[in-house]
């Protein structure tokens, strides 16, 4: 993917080739400006590449918009609708009846704790409970691929933590392939079944990393031998300047 | 560092900032007097109310009494007594209410068409930036354009009637609201958009469900300075070439030296316009409850 840049062409991501098993919960972990939400962009048909494609259960899906749903970093709630509305958004742009969107959304709404809260317009939510609906919303677009891109970043400690487990669970209720980016090295290796270390300038994926922790897992996974060697490597990784001869990243 | 240019003395300002305890700080501040925070009392609203309605009367007596005296000229003042008779000849035996009727009327309609148009042109910016583009030049052209100058042409094509008054309050309004709401395509999220593509979204979708509920706010805010824009412009319409209206009325009183009708209509335009501004504002109210919770 290259972009062309007032100062001319800029490589963003190299040739990468990234294949997802169908359920699987994978990470892309890298330092920022490593290309992630580039990456994300093209399988969410926001960008088209200059090479290259994406295929969605075997099928060329580059450049289609509506293939997966897409959670960007900011909840992006519109302030003018309730937290039941926002949720429904998604299939309410696929054409499905207003009221019939209401129903399917009120019991899950409810089931992952926002209920009470149907009514309330964003504005009068937590970060967390905010971020909790806009999952909801991209959970209830009814695709088998999710991206999630960083929904946690903005979240202080204690609601991360709590997120996460929240996530898991929604997950294991719905059994989406989802693919998921991170800063925090821990947050991807407790949650992901599979990682794929990234690195800068141009943005490639340089490592992919199984995580064979068993699920469900457990807080105190993160003390797990496995688990520090995996964060022993990814730290490792995240802090070779893979481009010693290009300078320091910026 | 240039040569001449002593270092401050760290030491010295250090131990002004400091706020130990020490015995010297707090025997000299013992010696300083301290300013008080200045606090300023609230009156009740009825005593704001009293003094408002007696800074009133008083000024309107003073007229009357100066005019009577022959402190002013009562010829090019007119004075209190003789506003009030004629506002009473005003609206018993001349055309108070076809004026009035008449200058609601061409107001009205410039604002309501002047608001629409303009807002619908600055949305329509939103589909193609190409199109924002070419049309961006022209656009600020016709705002930097004394509008009113143009008023005798505009009372030329479309006649003494009201169409002419319409125009000029549409052309005043449209500009406005042309700009603001492209103002508000302008400041949209382009996260906002990403987000509905990512759900499969088609342009169409995106302008009614994101852009028209985001720019709406940026709509609302330009009603208040639209109707007061408004008008002005039929007034000046009213003042070139009219049959009717407050804005000839005034126009007419000037030219025959009746000075008392030229007071009573100001004051009666000044009642029709706070009474619009406040309709406006509820209006404004209105939507901004209908738009948020």
């Amino acid at each position: 993917m290259t972009f062309n840049a007032p100062s001319g062409p800029f490589q963003a991501l190299a040739p990468v080739t990234l294949s997802i098993t169908p359920g699987k919960f994978v990470s892309l972990i890298g330092p920022s400006g490593c290309g992630k939400s580039t990456l994300f962009n093209i399988i969410a048909g926001l960008l088209q590449p200059t090479g290259g494609k994406v295929f969605i259960d075997g099928a060329d899906a580059t450049g289609t918009i509506g293939r997966v749903g897409y959670m960007l970093q900011k909840d992006l709630l519109l302030p003018w609708r309730t937290v039941l509305d926002n949720v429904i958004l998604g299939m309410e742009i696929q054409g499905v009846r207003l009221r019939e969107a209401r129903e399917r959304a009120h019991p899950l709404i409810r089931r992952y704790g926002l209920g009470g809260f149907e009514h309330h317009y964003p504005a009068a939510l937590s970060g967390g409970m905010r971020q909790r609906a806009a999952l909801l919303r991209t959970l209830l677009f009814d695709t088998d691929v999710i991206l999630l891109d960083e929904p946690f970043g903005a979240l202080d400690a204690q609601t991360k933590l709590y997120m996460q487990e929240w996530l898991l669970g929604l997950w294991a209720d719905f059994g989406k392939t989802v693919v998921f980016v991170t800063h925090d090295v821990e947050e991807a290796i407790y949650l992901s079944d599979e990682m794929h270390v990234m690195a800068t300038r141009p943005g490639r994926v340089v490592e992919t990393i199984a995580v064979p922790i068993s699920r469900p897992r457990r807080r105190h996974a993160t003390l797990n031998p496995d688990f520090i060697a995996i964060k022993e490597r990814c730290l490792e990784l995240l802090a070779i300047d893979h481009n010693a001869s290009l300078g320091e990243a910026a | 560092m240039l040569p001449g240019v002593t270092l401050p003395q760290i030491p010295a300002l250090h131990s002004n900032l400091d706020v130990t305890p020490q015995r010297s700080a707090l025997s000299s501040s013992s010696l300083r007097s301290f300013r008080r925070l200045p606090v300023q009392e609230d009156w009740p609203f009825w005593v704001i109310l009293a003094v408002q309605a007696s800074i009133l009367i008083g000024a309107v007596a003073f007229w009357q009494v100066a005019a009577d005296r022959g402190w002013i000229d009562g010829f090019f003042w007119s004075k209190p007594s003789a506003i009030y008779a004629t506002m009473i000849k005003f609206f018993t035996e001349g055309d108070a209410w076809t004026d009035i009727g008449f200058t609601f009327r061409s107001t009205i309609f410039g604002f309501v068409l002047g608001t629409t148009l303009g807002s619908m042109l600055g949305l329509s910016f939103w589909w193609s930036r190409n199109y924002a583009a070419i049309v961006q030049p022209y656009m600020i052209c016709f705002e930097s354009l004394p509008k009113l100058a143009l008023a005798p042409l505009v009372i030329l094509v479309f006649g003494m009637g009201l169409a002419s008054k319409v125009a000029i309050a549409t052309a005043l309004t449209l500009v406005v609201s042309t700009l603001t709401a492209y103002a508000g395509v302008k400041a949209l999220d382009p996260d906002g958009e990403k987000l509905f593509y990512s759900l499969g979204a088609t342009r169409w979708q995106v302008f009614r469900k994101l852009v028209v509920p985001s720019c709406l706010p940026w709509i609302i805010s330009v009603l208040r300075v639209n109707i007061g824009l408004a008008l002005t412009g039929a007034v000046v319409g009213e003042f070139i070439a009219s049959q009717h209206g407050l804005g000839r009325a005034i126009l007419y009183a000037g030219e025959t030296y009746d000075i008392a009708l030229v007071w009573v209509a100001v004051l009666v335009l000044s009642i029709v316009s706070i009474i619009m501004y406040a309709g406006v504002s509820w209006l404004e109210r209105l939507l901004r409850k209908g738009i948020r919770q």
